[in-house]
């Protein structure tokens, strides 16, 4: 739909020294001639995207913890995640409810509500400068001009009590210190270009008087109305229909491509992310299992909890079959069994499972699955 | 918006007739004889009762009686109360003291309710909103009657900072401790109110919005979470004054205040059915008239709420 070429990881031999902290590439002139990329040294070539050049990421989070004190004890939320954001980049975070996906986009963000969340250790660098050690203020003042959000309840995410526009005008009179009606125009302009029919007499209704898909697009362009560089949309299509799902994520899109930002796309829907993502990383319970390009993933994964997940998305090549589903649920955090954490729920569960946590590794160029068995899971 | 009113407005006919009817038919067709009493210890003379049962009509079937009170009182004549002075009178003297006591309390529970809720609301389990629960269920469980003595006695007559008794002349400065008194119960709900709706309401979606726009901390409480807070405690104070204009008898007998609730309590005493009637009819509009502007304002300040 974007214009990619299909590979899968075998066919794939660029690979960088320092693939786990997530910097691996992907570029379509790289698969018609593998053999002229220099391993170890991507910067030497200069048609390589931007998030497989060393030194150049937007946003990088290295070894974040997030643990929640709640009456039952404490949640382990994030327990060692790294991420990496190059300029341009979709990076789509999968995982079930309770993963971490959307702890990980507000650590980030720097919205968690502190206490009960606490940050035991761990680094987020935005543009080299380090987001949890940089003061409050300074760093308020990124939220919206640098790093922005879109919520996945645009009705909630909204407040109720003012009228959109004025809530869109609010980026522009408290960041850009604009005057009432210069910051309505903006506002105007945004609805525009968020495709609001009738912006101009819109932009003083409530947001009760829009329905679901004209909301989140008015979340949206409230998202972009600074032109950040990074863009984290935590499950913005989850509460809207399907037929509404594709226009907003074309729209997400689009966007994307024209400010050339950083997308952070936090699902539980595998279908969205096929069409938009370039990267994937698979969370669960607060740690990443799995990280890979979109078309690697879909054509081998190499953890059982993605396998497990993409056997769950209905296909019409596969109509009147049943529909196969993980067993069991995601395990509560405050007891996060031993040994990889998906060992109760996985079908290829052995000793070592119970007993040892894998560590998230390189198995092929430029992938990277935190399970033991791994290879034998790409070679069946 | 005006369609709205319109309909209110006349929502209300029914509304009075009904409720004046019903208090008119209870202190004037009660059985029991209208003038016993009025003459002191004896009974009254004839003469007397002749008139009196001829000026209220009382000799009519009760809906003729009560349709020829309330033509007199659509022309402005609430007719004379027992001691030969016009209703009307009273009431004007009545409410002009009960409205600026109700009013000075308004003021006092509101302002320090929400600041009180507001403080408690920020950090919840934190030393001021331990403070403000257990004060405030302080002042729920005592009784007026008794919280007002003694607040009399110590501010009053201990300290001497406040008159002991308001009297006749109905100063801003005599009525201040009574007011207090007045609106110490519902201070103690709004604060509560408030501090729920402040916690609540900063662990909703939109105020993680604001945070996520890169709003100042004060921007975030004072504006997104503060509006949305008020809107139940806005109703809340409306109802409330309707109430305090309807006088407070526990409040006004303490400080020997002469509002509209000792006036009612009297006249009911004195089964002086003309005052009460009088008194309640003017009651009931007033909370009426007070009720829409509730409605009205709450409109404006929820936008979800439609008046067309």
């Amino acid at each position: 739909m974007f214009g990619r070429d299909k590979h899968t990881a075998e066919q794939d031999d660029t690979h960088r020294d320092d693939t786990t902290r997530d910097t691996t590439g992907h570029d379509d002139a790289n698969r018609e001639e593998p053999a002229t990329v220099v391993k170890g040294d991507p910067i030497a070539k200069p048609d390589v995207p931007p998030w497989e050049r060393q030194g150049e990421q937007l946003l990088e989070v290295r070894d974040l913890f997030v643990e929640f004190h709640t009456s039952e004890g404490l949640a382990k939320a994030i327990n060692g995640v790294n991420l990496t954001l190059a300029e341009g980049e979709t990076l789509a975070i999968l995982g079930e409810s309770g993963s971490g996906k959307s702890v990980t986009a507000q650590a980030v963000m720097g919205i968690l509500d502190m206490p009960p969340a606490k940050i035991p250790s761990g680094e987020i660098f935005y543009r080299g400068k380090d987001l949890l050690t940089m003061p409050e203020d300074e760093r308020r003042k990124l939220r919206g001009p640098e790093i922005s959000m879109v919520f996945q309840d645009a009705l909630s995410s909204l407040n109720p009590v003012f009228p959109v526009g004025w809530q869109i005008a609010e980026m522009f009179r408290k960041h850009r210190d604009m005057n009432r009606s210069d910051s309505y125009d903006q506002a105007i302009r945004l609805m525009e270009r968020v495709n609001i029919p009738g912006a101009k007499e819109r932009v003083k209704a409530y947001p009760h008087q829009f329905s679901g898909g004209m909301r989140q697009r008015i979340m949206i362009a409230m998202a972009i109305a600074l032109d950040p560089k990074v863009l984290i949309a935590d499950e913005p299509t989850t509460a809207l229909d399907v037929t509404v799902q594709a226009q907003i994520m074309a729209l997400l899109k689009e966007l994307q491509e024209e400010h050339d930002m950083g997308l952070i796309l936090i699902t539980h829907d595998l279908g969205v992310v096929a069409d938009v993502a370039d990267r994937i990383s698979v969370m669960y319970a607060g740690r990443i299992v799995e990280r890979a390009y979109v078309d690697d993933i879909y054509a081998a994964p190499a953890h059982p909890y993605t396998k497990g997940l993409l056997e769950s998305i209905p296909r019409l090549d596969q109509k009147g079959q049943d529909l196969s589903a993980i067993g069991g649920l995601p395990p509560s955090l405050t007891r996060i069994p031993p040994g990889c954490a998906f060992n109760p729920r996985c079908v290829m569960a052995q000793d070592v499972c119970r007993e040892e946590s894998p560590p998230l590794r390189d198995i092929r160029p430029r992938r990277q699955s935190a399970c033991h068995f791994a290879e034998e899971l790409l070679d069946d | 918006m005006g369609k709205y009113i319109v309909r209110r407005l006349l929502q209300m006919i029914p509304v009075v007739l009904g409720s004046t009817f019903l208090i008119y038919a209870m202190v004037f067709a009660m059985p029991g004889d209208p003038t016993a009493g009025k003459c002191g210890e004896r009974a009254c003379p004839p003469a007397y009762v002749k008139e009196f049962r001829e000026k209220y009509n009382l000799d009519d079937p009760l809906p003729v009686q009560y349709g020829k009170y309330m033509g007199n009182v659509l022309q402005g004549d609430l007719g004379e109360n027992q001691y030969g002075i016009p209703v009307a009178e009273d009431l004007r003297d009545r409410f002009g003291v009960t409205g600026k006591l109700a009013s000075m309390a308004l003021v006092f529970q509101s302002v320090v309710g929400i600041l009180a809720g507001i403080l408690a609301g920020l950090r919840k389990g934190g030393f001021i909103d331990n403070l403000v629960i257990v004060s405030t269920l302080f002042v729920i469980s005592i009784p007026i009657f008794v919280s007002g003595f003694v607040l009399q006695y110590f501010f009053g007559l201990e300290l001497g900072w406040f008159p002991v008794l308001v009297g006749a002349d109905a100063t801003f400065y005599r009525l201040l401790l009574p007011a207090m008194v007045l609106g110490s119960l519902s201070l103690a709900y709004i604060a509560r109110l408030m501090r729920t709706n402040i916690a609540e309401n900063l662990g909703s979606d939109y105020v993680r919005t604001a945070k996520a726009k890169g709003l100042s901390n004060r921007r975030i409480i004072g504006i997104h979470t503060l509006r949305n807070s008020l809107i139940p405690v806005i109703t809340f104070l409306g109802y409330d004054f309707g109430a305090l204009l309807g006088g407070s008898i526990v409040t006004e007998g303490i400080f020997n205040i002469l509002g509209v609730g000792g006036y009612v309590f009297t006249s009911i005493g004195n089964r002086d059915g003309i005052a009460v009637v009088g008194a309640v009819t003017v009651l009931v509009l007033v909370y009426l008239i007070v009720n829409l502007i509730v409605d009205l304002l709450y409109g404006v300040l929820d936008p979800r709420i439609s008046h067309d």
